[in-house]
Protein backbone atom coordinates (compact mmCIF):
# COMPACT_ATOMS: atom_id res chain seq x y z
CA UNK A 1 0.00 0.00 0.00
CA UNK A 2 2.73 2.42 1.04
CA UNK A 3 4.66 1.24 -2.04
CA UNK A 4 1.87 2.41 -4.37
CA UNK A 5 1.81 5.83 -2.69
CA UNK A 6 5.60 5.99 -2.84
CA UNK A 7 5.56 5.20 -6.57
CA UNK A 8 2.93 7.87 -7.23
CA UNK A 9 5.10 10.35 -5.35
CA UNK A 10 8.24 9.35 -7.28
CA UNK A 11 6.40 9.61 -10.58
CA UNK A 12 5.12 13.08 -9.71
CA UNK A 13 8.60 14.22 -8.64
CA UNK A 14 10.27 12.58 -11.65
CA UNK A 15 7.97 14.30 -14.14
CA UNK A 16 8.49 17.67 -12.45
CA UNK A 17 12.25 17.21 -11.98
CA UNK A 18 13.29 17.83 -15.57
CA UNK A 19 11.30 21.04 -16.07
CA UNK A 20 12.71 22.24 -12.71
CA UNK A 21 16.29 21.54 -13.86
CA UNK A 22 17.34 24.27 -16.32
CA UNK A 23 20.30 22.37 -17.80
CA UNK A 24 18.21 19.21 -18.37
CA UNK A 25 15.53 21.26 -20.16
CA UNK A 26 18.22 23.09 -22.13
CA UNK A 27 19.47 19.77 -23.58
CA UNK A 28 15.88 18.58 -24.20
CA UNK A 29 15.94 15.70 -21.72
CA UNK A 30 12.67 13.82 -21.09
CA UNK A 31 11.25 11.80 -18.24
CA UNK A 32 10.37 8.21 -19.18
CA UNK A 33 9.76 6.22 -16.01
CA UNK A 34 10.67 5.77 -12.39
CA UNK A 35 10.39 2.73 -10.13
CA UNK A 36 11.65 1.71 -6.71
CA UNK A 37 15.38 2.54 -6.95
CA UNK A 38 15.35 2.79 -10.77
CA UNK A 39 14.84 5.63 -13.23
CA UNK A 40 14.73 6.00 -17.01
CA UNK A 41 15.21 9.25 -18.93
CA UNK A 42 15.67 9.99 -22.62
CA UNK A 43 17.56 12.51 -24.70
CA UNK A 44 16.10 13.03 -28.19
CA UNK A 45 18.68 13.72 -30.89
CA UNK A 46 19.26 17.42 -31.57
CA UNK A 47 21.85 19.42 -33.52
CA UNK A 48 22.87 21.33 -30.39
CA UNK A 49 24.10 18.07 -28.78
CA UNK A 50 26.53 17.16 -31.57
CA UNK A 51 30.19 16.73 -30.61
CA UNK A 52 31.61 16.41 -34.13
CA UNK A 53 29.94 18.12 -37.11
CA UNK A 54 31.80 15.70 -39.41
CA UNK A 55 29.96 12.64 -38.08
CA UNK A 56 26.90 14.10 -36.34
CA UNK A 57 27.64 12.00 -33.25
CA UNK A 58 26.34 13.33 -29.90
CA UNK A 59 29.04 14.75 -27.58
CA UNK A 60 30.15 12.67 -24.60
CA UNK A 61 29.27 15.57 -22.30
CA UNK A 62 25.59 15.31 -23.25
CA UNK A 63 25.63 11.56 -22.51
CA UNK A 64 27.38 12.32 -19.20
CA UNK A 65 24.63 14.79 -18.27
CA UNK A 66 21.87 12.31 -19.16
CA UNK A 67 23.51 9.54 -17.09
CA UNK A 68 24.12 11.91 -14.16
CA UNK A 69 20.49 13.01 -14.18
CA UNK A 70 19.15 9.43 -14.43
CA UNK A 71 21.44 8.33 -11.58
CA UNK A 72 20.28 11.30 -9.51
CA UNK A 73 16.62 10.35 -9.87
CA UNK A 74 17.33 6.66 -9.16
CA UNK A 75 19.35 7.61 -6.05
CA UNK A 76 16.49 9.84 -4.92
CA UNK A 77 14.13 6.87 -5.01
CA UNK A 78 16.71 4.49 -3.51
CA UNK A 79 17.14 6.24 -0.16
CA UNK A 80 15.04 5.42 2.90
CA UNK A 81 14.21 9.11 3.32
CA UNK A 82 13.65 12.01 0.92
CA UNK A 83 16.03 14.94 0.47
CA UNK A 84 18.54 16.77 -1.70
CA UNK A 85 21.44 14.92 -3.35
CA UNK A 86 24.81 15.67 -4.84
CA UNK A 87 26.96 13.61 -7.21
CA UNK A 88 30.16 12.37 -5.54
CA UNK A 89 31.66 10.46 -8.42
CA UNK A 90 30.73 9.39 -11.91
CA UNK A 91 32.57 6.81 -13.99
CA UNK A 92 31.56 6.48 -17.63
CA UNK A 93 32.71 3.97 -20.23
CA UNK A 94 31.90 4.98 -23.78
CA UNK A 95 31.37 1.73 -25.64
CA UNK A 96 30.53 3.15 -29.05
CA UNK A 97 29.35 6.31 -30.78
CA UNK A 98 25.61 6.97 -30.45
CA UNK A 99 23.83 6.65 -33.82
CA UNK A 100 23.14 10.11 -35.28
CA UNK A 101 19.41 10.81 -35.31
CA UNK A 102 18.53 8.31 -32.58
CA UNK A 103 17.14 9.12 -29.12
CA UNK A 104 19.45 8.06 -26.29
CA UNK A 105 17.77 6.28 -23.39
CA UNK A 106 19.40 5.98 -19.97
CA UNK A 107 18.32 3.61 -17.21
CA UNK A 108 19.89 3.86 -13.77
CA UNK A 109 19.64 1.40 -10.90
CA UNK A 110 20.42 2.22 -7.29
CA UNK A 111 21.72 -1.11 -5.98
CA UNK A 112 22.83 -0.03 -2.53
CA UNK A 113 22.28 2.83 -0.11
CA UNK A 114 23.83 3.55 3.25
CA UNK A 115 22.57 6.33 5.51
CA UNK A 116 24.19 9.04 3.37
CA UNK A 117 25.58 7.40 0.23
CA UNK A 118 23.87 5.75 -2.76
CA UNK A 119 25.67 3.48 -5.24
CA UNK A 120 24.40 3.24 -8.80
CA UNK A 121 24.85 1.58 -12.15
CA UNK A 122 23.46 3.01 -15.37
CA UNK A 123 23.24 2.11 -19.05
CA UNK A 124 22.72 4.46 -22.00
CA UNK A 125 21.58 2.98 -25.32
CA UNK A 126 19.87 4.07 -28.52
CA UNK A 127 17.19 1.41 -28.84
CA UNK A 128 18.80 -1.89 -27.89
CA UNK A 129 19.73 -2.16 -24.24
CA UNK A 130 22.11 -5.05 -24.88
CA UNK A 131 24.16 -2.87 -27.26
CA UNK A 132 24.92 0.13 -25.00
CA UNK A 133 26.38 3.45 -26.05
CA UNK A 134 27.81 3.93 -22.55
CA UNK A 135 27.70 2.42 -19.09
CA UNK A 136 28.18 4.30 -15.84
CA UNK A 137 28.94 3.72 -12.21
CA UNK A 138 28.13 6.50 -9.74
CA UNK A 139 27.99 7.45 -6.08
CA UNK A 140 25.64 10.10 -4.72
CA UNK A 141 25.51 11.69 -1.31
CA UNK A 142 22.54 13.06 0.57
CA UNK A 143 22.88 16.73 1.50
CA UNK A 144 20.79 18.84 3.83
CA UNK A 145 17.68 17.92 5.82
CA UNK A 146 15.70 14.78 5.02
CA UNK A 147 12.04 13.84 5.27
CA UNK A 148 10.40 10.45 5.84
CA UNK A 149 8.25 9.00 3.05
CA UNK A 150 5.25 8.93 5.39
CA UNK A 151 5.54 12.69 5.90
CA UNK A 152 6.08 13.33 2.18
CA UNK A 153 3.03 11.25 1.27
CA UNK A 154 0.92 12.99 3.94
CA UNK A 155 2.04 16.36 2.55
CA UNK A 156 1.15 15.29 -0.97
CA UNK A 157 -2.32 14.17 0.19
CA UNK A 158 -2.87 17.45 2.06
CA UNK A 159 -1.93 19.41 -1.08
CA UNK A 160 -4.32 17.34 -3.17
CA UNK A 161 -7.20 17.77 -0.69
CA UNK A 162 -6.57 21.50 -0.52
CA UNK A 163 -6.60 21.76 -4.30
CA UNK A 164 -9.92 19.86 -4.41
CA UNK A 165 -11.34 22.03 -1.67
CA UNK A 166 -10.25 25.21 -3.47
CA UNK A 167 -11.82 23.90 -6.65
CA UNK A 168 -15.10 23.16 -4.80
CA UNK A 169 -15.28 26.61 -3.21
CA UNK A 170 -14.36 28.07 -6.60
CA UNK A 171 -17.22 26.15 -8.27
CA UNK A 172 -19.70 27.22 -5.56
CA UNK A 173 -18.75 30.89 -5.96
CA UNK B 1 52.71 30.94 -31.78
CA UNK B 2 51.01 34.10 -30.59
CA UNK B 3 48.03 34.22 -28.23
CA UNK B 4 45.68 35.43 -30.94
CA UNK B 5 46.77 32.63 -33.32
CA UNK B 6 46.08 30.06 -30.62
CA UNK B 7 42.81 31.74 -29.76
CA UNK B 8 41.55 31.61 -33.34
CA UNK B 9 42.79 28.02 -33.74
CA UNK B 10 40.75 26.89 -30.73
CA UNK B 11 37.75 28.93 -31.82
CA UNK B 12 37.86 27.05 -35.13
CA UNK B 13 37.99 23.71 -33.25
CA UNK B 14 35.03 24.66 -31.06
CA UNK B 15 33.04 25.64 -34.15
CA UNK B 16 33.04 21.92 -35.07
CA UNK B 17 31.57 21.05 -31.65
CA UNK B 18 27.97 22.40 -31.48
CA UNK B 19 27.63 21.01 -27.92
CA UNK B 20 30.42 23.38 -26.83
CA UNK B 21 28.29 26.28 -28.04
CA UNK B 22 25.26 24.90 -26.20
CA UNK B 23 27.31 25.03 -22.99
CA UNK B 24 28.68 28.44 -24.00
CA UNK B 25 32.40 27.76 -23.42
CA UNK B 26 35.14 30.06 -24.70
CA UNK B 27 38.91 29.62 -24.85
CA UNK B 28 41.40 31.73 -22.92
CA UNK B 29 45.19 31.80 -23.15
CA UNK B 30 47.97 32.93 -20.84
CA UNK B 31 50.94 32.58 -23.11
CA UNK B 32 50.50 29.09 -24.53
CA UNK B 33 48.62 27.86 -21.49
CA UNK B 34 45.07 27.00 -22.39
CA UNK B 35 42.07 27.43 -20.11
CA UNK B 36 38.50 26.69 -21.14
CA UNK B 37 36.03 29.11 -19.56
CA UNK B 38 32.37 28.35 -18.88
CA UNK B 39 30.77 31.75 -18.26
CA UNK B 40 27.84 31.49 -15.88
CA UNK B 41 24.52 30.92 -17.65
CA UNK B 42 21.12 30.15 -16.12
CA UNK B 43 20.77 27.32 -18.66
CA UNK B 44 23.65 25.43 -16.98
CA UNK B 45 21.94 25.24 -13.58
CA UNK B 46 21.23 21.72 -12.31
CA UNK B 47 19.74 22.57 -8.91
CA UNK B 48 17.71 25.77 -8.86
CA UNK B 49 17.10 25.81 -5.09
CA UNK B 50 20.76 25.69 -3.96
CA UNK B 51 21.59 27.01 -6.63
CA UNK B 52 24.27 24.81 -8.24
CA UNK B 53 25.59 24.12 -11.73
CA UNK B 54 24.63 20.77 -13.28
CA UNK B 55 27.28 18.10 -12.67
CA UNK B 56 26.80 16.88 -16.23
CA UNK B 57 27.56 20.35 -17.59
CA UNK B 58 30.73 20.54 -15.50
CA UNK B 59 31.64 17.09 -16.87
CA UNK B 60 30.96 18.35 -20.40
CA UNK B 61 33.20 21.38 -19.79
CA UNK B 62 36.08 19.18 -18.59
CA UNK B 63 35.63 16.66 -21.40
CA UNK B 64 35.65 19.44 -24.00
CA UNK B 65 38.73 20.93 -22.32
CA UNK B 66 40.54 17.57 -22.62
CA UNK B 67 39.56 17.24 -26.29
CA UNK B 68 40.83 20.73 -27.16
CA UNK B 69 44.08 20.18 -25.25
CA UNK B 70 44.66 16.96 -27.23
CA UNK B 71 43.94 18.75 -30.52
CA UNK B 72 46.42 21.50 -29.59
CA UNK B 73 49.08 18.88 -28.82
CA UNK B 74 48.35 16.94 -32.02
CA UNK B 75 47.93 19.37 -34.93
CA UNK B 76 46.41 17.79 -38.01
CA UNK B 77 44.71 14.92 -36.18
CA UNK B 78 40.94 14.43 -36.16
CA UNK B 79 38.84 14.87 -33.00
CA UNK B 80 39.76 12.44 -30.20
CA UNK B 81 37.02 10.21 -28.77
CA UNK B 82 36.55 9.50 -25.07
CA UNK B 83 36.98 5.84 -24.04
CA UNK B 84 36.41 6.18 -20.32
CA UNK B 85 36.18 9.06 -17.89
CA UNK B 86 36.16 9.26 -14.13
CA UNK B 87 34.78 12.41 -12.52
CA UNK B 88 35.11 13.42 -8.87
CA UNK B 89 32.76 16.13 -7.69
CA UNK B 90 34.51 18.02 -4.91
CA UNK B 91 32.48 21.15 -4.26
CA UNK B 92 29.16 22.62 -5.32
CA UNK B 93 29.41 24.48 -8.62
CA UNK B 94 28.28 27.97 -7.67
CA UNK B 95 26.40 30.16 -10.17
CA UNK B 96 29.58 31.94 -11.30
CA UNK B 97 32.15 31.47 -14.10
CA UNK B 98 33.97 28.11 -14.11
CA UNK B 99 37.44 27.39 -15.49
CA UNK B 100 38.99 24.13 -16.69
CA UNK B 101 42.58 23.23 -17.47
CA UNK B 102 43.82 19.89 -18.83
CA UNK B 103 47.12 18.11 -18.56
CA UNK B 104 48.12 15.25 -20.85
CA UNK B 105 49.65 12.74 -18.42
CA UNK B 106 50.73 10.25 -21.03
CA UNK B 107 50.27 9.98 -24.75
CA UNK B 108 50.88 6.89 -26.84
CA UNK B 109 50.31 6.41 -30.56
CA UNK B 110 46.60 5.70 -30.16
CA UNK B 111 45.53 6.52 -26.61
CA UNK B 112 46.14 9.50 -24.34
CA UNK B 113 45.61 9.82 -20.60
CA UNK B 114 44.33 13.24 -19.60
CA UNK B 115 43.55 14.91 -16.28
CA UNK B 116 41.36 17.97 -16.03
CA UNK B 117 40.66 20.29 -13.13
CA UNK B 118 37.66 22.61 -12.88
CA UNK B 119 37.64 25.52 -10.47
CA UNK B 120 35.84 28.77 -9.74
CA UNK B 121 37.33 31.07 -7.06
CA UNK B 122 40.82 29.64 -6.85
CA UNK B 123 42.85 27.08 -8.74
CA UNK B 124 43.69 25.56 -5.31
CA UNK B 125 40.05 24.85 -4.49
CA UNK B 126 38.83 22.74 -7.44
CA UNK B 127 35.12 22.00 -7.73
CA UNK B 128 35.69 18.90 -9.84
CA UNK B 129 38.39 16.71 -11.36
CA UNK B 130 38.31 14.41 -14.36
CA UNK B 131 40.69 11.69 -15.39
CA UNK B 132 40.09 10.02 -18.71
CA UNK B 133 41.38 7.94 -21.58
CA UNK B 134 40.89 9.23 -25.11
CA UNK B 135 41.33 7.54 -28.45
CA UNK B 136 43.35 9.91 -30.64
CA UNK B 137 41.88 10.96 -33.98
CA UNK B 138 43.20 9.82 -37.36
CA UNK B 139 46.22 11.61 -38.78
CA UNK B 140 45.43 13.67 -41.84
CA UNK B 141 48.13 12.06 -44.07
Amino acid sequence: MIMDEKLKLFWEIGEKMLSATPHASELGMRFVAVGPATATLSLPYADQLIGDTGTGVVHGGAVTTLLDQACGLAAFTGFETLGALATLSLRIDYQRAAKPGETIIATAECYKTTKHVAFLRAVAHDGNESDPVATAQAAFMSTGPRMSFEDAIAQRLARKNKAQQDKKTGDAA
Amino acid sequence: MSDTDLQSRVEAMLADIPYAQTLGVRPSFMGEEFTLVLPFAQSNIGNATLPALHGGGIGGLMETCAIVQLLLANPGRALPKPIGINIDYLRRGKPVDTFARAQIFKQGSRVANVRVRAWQDRFDTPISALSGQFLLGRTSD
